[in-house]
Parts: structure tokens; sequence; C-alpha cells
């Protein structure tokens, strides 16, 4: 059934299509709208049994559902930002009990400052946890995630994220095709766990592992994870097939057949990448865009194939290791290991700044020429900036950064697109 | 269901893998001790054995273990001056438990319900016992329990001895003795009353005995002069008391003075004051000082006995006594003072003590008497007089004398006598240590007042002979057995299997108490600490 | 001759079991059929009170609910001494996740279970008192205040032992740890500070609170019992003596939780939905002198010189809580 749906009533929708056990969920921008309709549906008994449990925290909603998962139940929450670091503990806790939980993440910036709008820091930060993430372009691919992420999570004993951008995706209306209960339940079997707290079978989960086996523990979670990325495309290639729309897993390339320029991202960005290299198609330039759908485990082969034979490759990416530059074109670059291509690093849209068309076109006619700082910052405010480390330069102690920027930038008046 | 996941997940006691015992340097081992009412009883009786019997209301079970090593629990249960019950742990708690109150509801119901002892079949050998009294009872009835044939000389006309001619009927009813008795004489045990033994060589050839035991007690009162006293008003207190066993109580006017300060002068003041007489005790030294049993003073206090402490009879003018005050120096000896008080007196009782009377010993050479003036002979550690085969216990042997101690010199005897006849000597197994107060945790138990038995009201105890002390009932003695505290032996309370953290404590199952289970036992001391009664030791680990 | 009517037992009231005893009145300590849901070969130290609390707790809870029952541990002693790789000493399905939230892994088993339709299995959630008063706070207030259908017991051996032995929201004025040493002005934890966990329960208005201690197990199993026949968010809060961390004698374990009891420094006592309904009276009181000098934390009140004033402020705590409480009548 098609539908102009808020993307956030759309997953919840196709959530209760997945028939979880247990939802638990502590509220936090822009995650609400999801779990409040699934709230609602549970209290309706559109979801069977299902218990929502509104717990105290992030921390707490997470932890309930590693119980709920441990007695044989499917469980699923969502949560961003601040949220996802306070339950970060019980993120990595849940991938090594093997615990196929589901968990959405409306991708929100991490303060401080605070900020409630987009970028991936959130989920970025979370990347070496054991989960899988999954990054959705559009609401359609949200929802189409959501039931392929309860096959891969229960096939896997691996929690999975399904990442989101925050607003953009969660909050916009956009026609979705919700499907069917009897497709779904055609896709998705119910859940079999591979261990389960049971009275007639008693087990003991959650040892205490010693030098001796907690290498090995690891090196089977990275084994786990790199059977996912044979089964992300095998699952979304039986998902093509039983729902009739497409699915491409991994990565997804868009015009890179004779590209000699790429722009590699995540989430709901490729859709402007794409219209950018249209345009810059239209202007001549061989450009071509390769979208990371699966980000854990990282696709390096796959991308690898891709990109084999350009002769720049650009990552935008929606965060920033803080002294580094950036993280998903560092794991790019050990995907061309040897090739010689050079990879630039786009820092962009953090804290929800906008990604222009005209940004993009000229930050690859400068990455072609070979002009782009590393990293480079989308759009930066070089003006404020300077202010700001002039200001430094005369008083000993600056004070917080961001109240004298909003302050610089204001006095300029210069907007911040 | 898929393999569980690696090392994250285990299985179900897979702990057990881990032998946790070799960290220990200190090990929990079971142990029984010697309770200290055990040690205390004359009579030898393994108190706390039969009271385990009791404590689960098995009656009949708990008379049968205490008739092991004594005959006569109704009598000792009235007339006992329990040092079992001094000694009992239980006191240092609360109140000890009144042990002879549940022996004598033991005798007393064995007696009712008719309950008969087996015994061996004989075995060819023959013993004569001389004197039917607590000593020669016992001795007969444990060789009988051995497979002797035995035959009891006794010069009085009816058995019993000191527990019929020494204890008033108040204290102790005849018809108990009669029955304890009887029931040691169903046994097969042959009386002959009314036969004093002149030539103690003569009877034993006559009888063929192969061995013999002496228990004829003291009878020979002590007496001392009093100048100026008439001395058909004199007497001396076993020939009152057993004219009591007569067909007429003896005459004595009204103001009687006994002249003593141990149990018999109170017995005899009691036994006075019940004739309808006026009964005053002298004694040369003060109540703290005086022999008599505290409790017995007091009752005779409460029946109207009048006590003259510190005085000496000095002489007697017609119905009037002389009394000198005396007074104690720092070893408590009296001492003179030279001041003198009168007071009326129709009769005096001397309760001075008694001797044996070795006379018909006089043709044995070999046997020797003590060396105090008693009377008393020597015997050896297996009881046995200078003269082979001849034995000895009760008042007749040096020490001290009581119904119970005669009674545990007759089980002894019996032993040795046992085992002179089989050509062996008798040893005393090793007694275990005792069981201390120190060891015992007396929080597992339930505070419980000692239960009371009833006394007779105060006007009838001045005026008849009906026993003062009455009998508990079935619940009652259930409950008072129940305070025993079981020192130093395992009570299977489960203590120990309930408080070890590491399940290292294997319950065996009812009556098999339990075993530690060294594999996992890590020496915490737990189990030893938390022993009510202390029948765990900690001993060191040797590895 | 008929069997006499058994009015008391004399012996046998207070000892986990006794052959005189009715079969139903001994505990569940003393039946050869006991679960050991917690068995031999864990590495608790020796004398150790919360794995005998623990052994205590979870039998009778196994017991009760007919051995349908999910434990879940938060970390610490109980849970690092019971399930090193390889070995588990647990016999009962059991799960560890964190330090903090062992009451929301319970409430989401509880919701599994009641997602599933298992009635017939009931929920335990297990931790000492760093996991409970302090760390875990947040996720056992929700537990409560959602009346989740678990049972939480709570293991107070007052402070964080795994760690070595620092000091918690439960460790008592003036005890020494390894964050409140014995220097300087006010030795050892400062008088007026910690919390009272039973009381923050209560608070929450949730069907069933109690104290218990392992020196009185019938007192403690009969409260878990109670507790696993009810509904709803059931606490039970377990005073087990740390040898290691107290300074005690291993051997001594028991008499130190006893005389923690019968001092009134632990008050044993029972509530409903927010309302003390029965406390356990103390039978033999004694000073708090008798449990502080059996321990080494407290060796620096006694001197030289002796800090009286210490004594008696523990002294007055002892003495509110049998006036609070009624332990003495």
């Amino acid at each position: 059934m098609r539908a102009q749906i808020e993307g956030s009533q759309a997953v919840a929708e196709v959530v209760v299509l997945c028939r979880p056990d247990v939802i638990a969920a502590y509220p936090i921008t822009p995650q609400t709208h999801i779990v409040e309709r699934l709230s609602r549906m549970v209290k309706q008994g559109d979801v069977g049994r299902c218990q929502f449990l509104n717990v105290e925290s992030e921390f707490a909603a997470l932890s309930a559902l590693i119980g709920a998962s441990a007695t044989g139940a499917r469980t699923y929450t969502a949560t961003t930002s601040q949220g996802l670091l306070f339950m970060a503990e019980a993120v990595y806790n849940a991938a090594g009990l093997g615990l196929p939980i589901v968990m959405t993440i409306a991708n929100r910036a991490v303060g401080a400052p605070i900020n409630i709008w987009n970028d991936h820091s959130d989920s970025m930060a979370l990347r070496d946890a054991g989960w899988i993430q999954l990054y959705a372009e559009t609401n359609q691919e949200a929802a189409d995630l959501h039931i392929q992420a309860f096959r891969l999570a229960e096939e896997l004993s691996c929690p999975v994220m399904v990442c989101m951008d925050g607003y953009i995706l969660t909050h916009a209306y956009e026609p979705v095709d919700l499907p069917d209960r009897s497709l779904v339940d055609a896709f998705l079997p119910p859940f079999s766990p591979v261990q389960v707290l049971d009275p007639s079978d008693p087990i003991s989960i959650g040892a205490m592992v010693g030098p001796e086996a907690f290498t090995e523990v690891k090196y089977l979670a990275h084994q786990q994870q790199l059977r996912a990325l044979a089964l992300v495309p095998e699952v979304a290639g039986v998902f093509e097939q039983q729902f009739q729309r497409p699915s491409r897993g991994l990565c997804s390339p868009y015009r890179m057949e004779d590209a000699d320029v790429a722009v590699i991202a995540l989430g709901s960005v490729i859709g402007t990448i794409k219209d950018t290299v249209d345009e810059l198609r239209r202007e001549g330039i061989a450009a071509g865009c390769v979208k990371i759908g699966c980000y854990r485990p990282f696709p390096t082969l796959q991308l690898r194939a891709e990109l084999e034979g350009l002769t720049c490759v650009i990552v935008v990416e929606k965060d920033l290791a803080v002294g580094m530059g950036g993280i998903v074109s560092a794991d790019v670059q050990i995907a061309l290991q040897g090739l010689h291509i050079p990879v630039h690093t786009v820092i962009a849209g953090l804290g929800g700044r906008s990604i222009s068309k005209a940004s993009l076109k000229q930050m690859i006619h400068e990455a072609r020429a070979e002009r782009l700082s590393e990293p480079h910052f989308l759009d930066l405010n070089m003006t404020a900036i300077n202010d700001e480390l002039a200001r430094r330069r005369d008083q000993r102690r600056a004070g917080p950064v961001a109240e004298h920027l909003v302050r610089a930038i204001n006095a300029i008046g210069t907007k911040v697109v | 269901m898929h393999r569980k996941p690696f090392a994250i997940t285990l299985d179900p006691n897979s702990g057990l893998a881990n032998h946790t015992g070799n960290w220990r340097t200190m090990k929990p081992v079971y142990v029984d001790r010697l309770p200290p009412c055990n040690h205390a009883c004359p009579a030898g009786e393994n108190i706390q054995a039969w009271l385990y019997h009791a404590e689960a209301g098995a009656y009949e079970e708990a008379w049968r273990r205490l008739m092991e090593d004594n005959p006569m629990p109704a009598i000792h249960g009235r007339v006992c001056y329990h040092p079992c019950e001094t000694a009992c742990n239980r006191g240092q708690l609360d109140e000890a438990v009144s042990i002879h109150a549940v022996e004598r509801f033991l005798g007393d119901l064995a007696i009712k319900e008719g309950w008969r002892v087996q015994c061996s079949p004989l075995r060819g050998k023959r013993v004569l016992i001389v004197g039917a009294g607590p000593s020669g009872l016992s001795a007969a009835y444990h060789l009988t329990r051995m497979g002797h044939a035995v035959t009891v000389h006794e010069a009085g006309s009816k058995a019993g001895g000191m527990m019929r001619y020494g204890i008033p009927a108040y204290r102790l009813p005849r018809e108990i003795v009669e029955a304890e008795v009887a029931r040691i004489e169903a046994m097969g045990v042959t009386i002959r009353l009314n036969t004093k033994v002149e030539d103690i060589e003569a009877t034993i050839q006559d009888g063929g005995f192969h061995a013999t035991f002496l228990a004829v007690g003291a009878h020979l009162a002590r007496r001392t002069e009093i100048p100026g006293f008439d001395a058909k008003r004199m007497l001396d207190a076993m020939t009152f008391l057993s004219s009591m066993e007569g067909p007429s109580p003896l005459k004595l006017g009204r103001r009687v003075a006994v002249y003593g300060g141990g149990n018999t002068a109170i017995d005899v003041a009691r036994t006075v004051e019940r004739l309808g007489a006026e009964p005053v005790i002298i004694y040369r030294r003060d109540e703290a000082h005086a022999p008599a049993f505290r409790e017995e003073v007091a009752e005779a206090l409460e029946e109207g006995v009048r006590f003259q402490w510190l005085r000496t009879i000095a002489k007697a003018d017609q119905d009037k006594l002389t009394v000198e005050v005396m007074e104690l120096d720092e070893h408590g000896k009296p001492k003179p003072t030279g001041r003198y008080e009168t007071l009326e007196a129709d009769a005096v009782i001397l309760a001075l003590g008694q001797k044996v009377d070795t006379g018909f010993l006089r043709n044995l050479p070999n046997v020797r008497l003590s060396e105090s003036d008693d009377g008393t002979i020597e015997v050896d550690q297996c009881m046995m007089t200078g003269h082979p085969g001849l034995f000895a216990g009760g008042d007749m042997v040096p020490g001290e004398q009581s119904v119970s101690i005669a009674t545990g010199h007759g089980k002894q005897a019996a032993r040795h006598i046992d085992a002179y006849l089989r050509g062996t000597e008798y040893t005393k197994p090793p007694s275990h240590p005792l069981a201390t107060f120190d060891r015992v945790n007396p929080w597992y138990y339930t505070d419980a007042e000692q239960s009371k038995q009833p006394v007779l009201a105060l006007a009838r105890r001045r005026a008849t002979f009906e026993e003062m002390v009455g009998g508990l009932d079935a619940d009652t003695a259930l409950l008072e057995a129940r305070r025993c505290l079981s020192c130093g032996n395992c009570f299977e309370c489960d203590n120990c299997y309930a408080v070890c953290p590491d399940n290292a404590v294997i319950k065996l199952g009812p009556g098999n108490r339990f075993a530690i289970n060294y594999d996992y036992c890590k020496g915490c001391g737990l189990c030893a600490e938390e022993c009510p009664c202390g029948a765990i030791d900690m001993i060191r680990e040797l590895k | 001759m008929s069997t006499p009517r058994i009015k008391f037992y004399q012996t046998g009231t207070y000892t986990a079991g006794n052959r005189l005893l009715d079969e139903a009145a001994r505990t569940v300590q003393s039946r050869m059929d006991r679960m050991n849901s917690l068995n031999s070969g864990h590495r608790a130290c020796q004398g150790c009170g919360e794995a005998l609390g623990a052994r205590y707790a979870v039998d009778a809870a196994m017991r009760a609910s007919h051995n349908r029952l999910i434990a879940i541990n938060a970390t610490g002693c109980l849970e690092v001494f019971s399930s090193p790789y390889p070995e588990s000493s647990w016999q009962i399905p059991w799960m560890h996740s964190l330090f903090g939230n062992a009451p929301a892994v319970a409430s989401g088993v509880a919701a599994a279970l009641r997602a599933k339709g298992r009635g017939d299995v009931k929920v335990l959630a297990q931790g000492g008192d760093g996991a409970t008063v302090d760390i875990g706070l947040g996720c056992l207030s929700g537990m409560f205040e959602r009346n989740d259908d678990v049972l939480y017991l709570c293991y107070d051996n007052e402070a964080y032992m795994n760690t070595g032995i620092q000091r918690s929201g439960a460790t008592p004025p003036f005890a020494r740890t390894n964050t409140t040493q014995v220097v300087g002005e006010a030795p050892g934890n400062l008088l007026g500070t910690g919390k009272n966990l039973p009381r923050i329960a209560m608070a929450h208005g949730i069907p069933y609170v109690a104290t218990a201690s392992v020196a009185d197990l019938h007192d403690l199993e009969t409260k878990v019992t109670k507790a696993m026949d009810m509904q709803g968010a059931r606490y039970i809060h377990l005073h087990v003596p740390c040898p290691l961390g107290w300074g005690s004698d291993p051997a001594h374990t028991i008499r130190v939780a006893r005389m923690a009891v019968e001092s009134g420094l632990f008050p044993l006592f029972e509530a409903q939905f927010g309302t003390v309904v029965d406390r356990t009276l103390i039978r033999h009181k004694v000073p708090v002198e008798r449990y502080l000098e059996l321990q080494d934390r407290f060796k620096h009140l006694f001197g030289p010189p002796p800090n009286t004033e210490a004594i008696a402020a523990l002294q007055a705590i002892a003495d509110a809580n049998i006036v609070t409480y009624g332990l003495i009548v």
C-alpha cells in the first residue's frame, strides 16, 4: 500500500508488521514520532501481545531489550544522539551477547554544543560496537531496511542499527510503499534464538572471559560480521524478489560505469549528490557516486571494485574524527589501498547544516583540480573562524567557543546556510 | 537450537570442574564430645542419648536407652541430687534441663505400661550379692542382663536398702520402690529377705558362687555423748527413719531436736514435722557451710522446720538442752565462743552420719579397711577387694555417698564381675573430650524456661506423707526433653548443611548425619561456628 | 499410648532443620532435594556472605516458583565468582549483562514472558549494593515505578568489594574502605552520608519491600517465598557480611550478620505498598560494640584512643531503628 506518510510513521508501521514482542523506548528528538506511533499501536492491540515499556533512560531501554531478547523475544527500540551514547555500554553488551535487537537511529549530532539536527556523529561513535549498521537514503529504503534488519539480525544473532537522518527523513512526508503483512510474514520467519533463558534448559549467559579466550570471542564476532557481507546482499536480493522493489544491500553505484570521479556518502545526502552528478554529467564531467548502504560490516571489496580505475574519489561525510578528519574516508582509503587513487575527505552537514548542490559542485571541481584542503570542511564560515582565532590569541581564557562564534556570526551578519 | 555462543554462554553447573577444596588450610571434622550431664552422672547414664528419644516422644525407646545404665529411673528421677543438672550447659543459658523430671516421667510411664527388660540367656555363672540396696540391685540387674544367675541376700524384711529405710516416703513413695524392685526380680533375680550374712566365706561356699558383690551400705550410726540427757530420749537418724517403715512411728514428744546439718538431718526434721511435732535442727556451722543441699534447707524452712545454726549441744538438763554458740574461723571451721543458750527438747535425734558394719568380713584377712574411721573397705580400680572374686561398692567403699553413686557402683561392679567371670579385665572405653559451654552456639536454641513439677500444697506437705513433688505430664516432659542442647553431639539440625556457602556439606539422610565434601570445602569454618552444639572441630589441613 | 501433641520446639526453631520439626516448617536449605541453584566450585572467598545469601535466596525462590525461574545478575562479586569462562556454578537460567542495568534487563525478561504468555516463569534480579543503590538505582527505580513483575534481591555488603573495597552509598558511617581510609579528621566513612534503599523502594509504593539477613535463614526464606508469591515489583535487601572487605573472620560471617540484627543496626522488617507491616524482633539485644569489634573496618573506633563519640553515634542509629521499627517489645 502506497501512502504519503512521515518517515517516522512509516518506520513504525513496518516495525509493527515485523511482529515485535517487546519494544522499549525513551523519548528523544527526533526519534519521538516513531515510538509515539508504536506505543499507540501496541496499546490498540495492533501488535498482538507485544509489550511496550516506557523506560527511564535509553540505557534502560536497550537493557530491557537485552533481557527480552535473551528470553526469546523479538525486540525493537529507537534512539539518537545523546540517547545512543547514554546507552553505549549496553550497545556493546547487546552485540557481545549476540542478541538480535533492531534499533532505529534517527541520526543527530552529538553535543556539546547541544544540537538536535542531523549528522552522523552518533552512529559513527558506535560503529565499532559490533552492530550491523545500515544507512537509509530515503524513507522507502528506511522502511525496507527495517524488515531486512530483523531477518539479518536473527540469522546472524547480531544486533542491527538502521540509521536514518533525523528530520531529513524522520520528519519528511514522502510516498512510501508499505508492504502487506503477508509479504512481511513470508519474508521474516518467527524468531528462533540460538540461546534462550528457559527453565527447562538452563544456561548461563554473559560469562566473564579472560585473556585466554577474549581475543577468540572478538575474532568470532568479526567473522560473524564478515558473514554479513554475503548475507546483506543476499537478503536484499530476496527482498527485491518478494517485494518487487529494488534493494541494493552493501553499496549502490550511481552512474559509475564510465566515471572518473566519484563521491562516496551515506544516508539521505545521496539524493543531492545524485542530482549534482547529473548536472556535472551535463557539463561533461564523468562524475558518479557510490552510496554505502551497509557501513558495518564495511564493504571493502565491493567498494574497491566500484572505484577501481577512478582518478578522484571524494568522501562526503556527516561526522568528524576530531584531531584526525574523516571516519568513512579512512575506511575508503583502506579499501583502495595500492590503487593510487586520491581520496579526498569532505566534512559536511554537521549539526544539520544544509548541503547544497552548488557547494558540492564546487567541491568536485576543486577536488579535480587538486585544490581541496585535507580534510575539507564544506561551507566553512572562515570569517567567524578567523575572528574567534584572533580573539583567542588576545585572551588567555577564551571561554566557550560556541557562544562566541554565534555572537561573532550575528555581529558580522553572516547567515550560516 | 544452534550451538551456544563460544565462551560467553556456559553450560549449567560446569563450575563443578573447579575443585575449591585445594584452597583449604583448615578443615572441618565431625566429632562427638562427652556431654556434661553424662559426665556428671554418678549412675553413668547416657542422659543425652535417652533425652534424644524422649524429644521425639519415643518414650519407650528413651526408657530402654536409660535402662541400659540405670534400672531404677522412677526412683532416681525422685531422689537423685542430679549433678547432671548442675553440669548442664543450658544452666548457663537460662535454666538447666530438668533431667530428673523427665527421667521420673519415663520411669513412672514404664511402671504404668509394665515395660520389661530383655535378658541374655544364662551362661552358668552364679553371683552372690549382699545387700538389696541401690548398689546391690543395680549390680543384680546388670549381671542378670549379662547372663549371670544372681542371688541377693538382704538382712532386712524388704528390699531397697536406703531407698526404703533412709529416704522418707514423701520424697520416694514406697510403691515406686516396690515396682522397680519387682521388675528386677521379674528378670530372675533371687532376693532372699531377712537373710543376714554372718560369715561371708561360708555363704559363698554354701551357695557355690563364682563371684560376690558386697553392698551392705552404711548403717551404724555415729553417736555423740550429751551429758545429762536421758539416753532413752536420744536416738539416731537411721533408727528413726527406718521405724517409719514399721507398724507405728516412735513416740518422741512435742519438741524434737535434730543434731546434724546433712541431708539426713533435713529428712529427719521434715519427717518429724509431718508427724505433728516441732523439729529444730542444731548444727555447729552456718547454713552456707552445711552439707545439706540448699533446696532441701529451703523446703524444710517452708514446712516450718526451725534451724539453730552455729550451735553445738553442750549438755542436757531434763528437757532443756544447753547449746554453745559457735563462730567460724576464716577456714569455715567452727570455734567455741563460750556463750551458751538453752532450748527445750523432748527428744534428740542424732544425724551425724553412718559407718559400715564390716563384722561379717572378719574372717577374710585380705579385705582391708580404708584409712578413714567409717568402716569403708578398700577396693581396686576393678572394685574388687583384696579377696579374689569379692567385689564391693555403694556406701561400703570410700567416697561420696548417694543412691545414684551406689547405683553407678552396681553397674561398674557388674562389668568388672562379668569380666572376672570370663577371666578378663574390663577396661572402660576412653571418653570423648568434654562438650563445654563455650562450644555451644546458643542463638539457635529457643528461649524456654524449665518446666516446673507440681508441688503439694504446704498444708498437706506439713501434715501428710503424700509425695511432695508431682511428675510431669507427657506434654511437659516432651517440652522439657526438648530443652536439651545436645551438647557436643550432632542432632541433625541441618545447620552445617545449610550454612556452607560452597554446598560442601553432604546430608546423608535421617539418622546418618552429614559428611564434608572436601573437593569443594574451602575451610571457612562457618559450619563449625554455626553448629549449635559444638559437634564440628576445625583442624589443620595436612598436605 | 497416643503421641503427645507437640506444643513448642525447644531446639530447631532457629536451626535450618531438625528431625522434630514438621517437614513444612524446615527451611529449604535443610532439604535433601534443595536446588543448589548456586553450586559448588564457585570462586567466592572463604565464608562469603554473598554466596551464602544467594544460595539461600535463590534456592527459596526456586522452590517457591516450582523451579520456573530466570535470574538476572548485575556485575559484581556474585557474577564474577560464579561465572568465569569456562565454568558456571549456576544451575538455573541465568544472565549477566552489565553493572547498572540488572533491573532493566529483568524488566525486559518479564516483558518477554508476558508477550509470550509464559505466566509460569518468574523473574529474579540480583546485584550487590553498588549495583543496586548506586549505579543501577535509575533502572531499579524504573522497574519499581512501572511495577514490573520482578523480585529484586540486593546483596548488601556495604561497599564495592569486587573492585577492591571502595565506598558505596551503602557503606556505614565510620567504616574503613579504600576510598574512606582511616586518615585525617573523621577517619573512615563520613557520618550523615549514605542512603537507605529499602526506604527508597518503599517510597515507590511497590507491593513488597523487606530486609533480611544471612543470620536468620527462616526469616529470609519466609520473605523470599512470600515475595515470590506476589505480583509486581518486589524488593528484598539482604545483609551479607564480606570477610575480606569487613576484615572479619570467615567463620564469623553469620555471627557478624547476627550482631548487626541483634544490635538494631540492621533492622529486619517488611513493608507492603509503602507501609511497614511487620518486623522481626530482636531476641537478645547487644550493644553495637559486639558487632563492631568483630570487624577490622571499625577497628580504629576502639583506639587508642577509643572513639566513643563514633560508637555512641552508631549506637544512636541502632537505638533509633529499634524505636522506628519496634524491634523490642
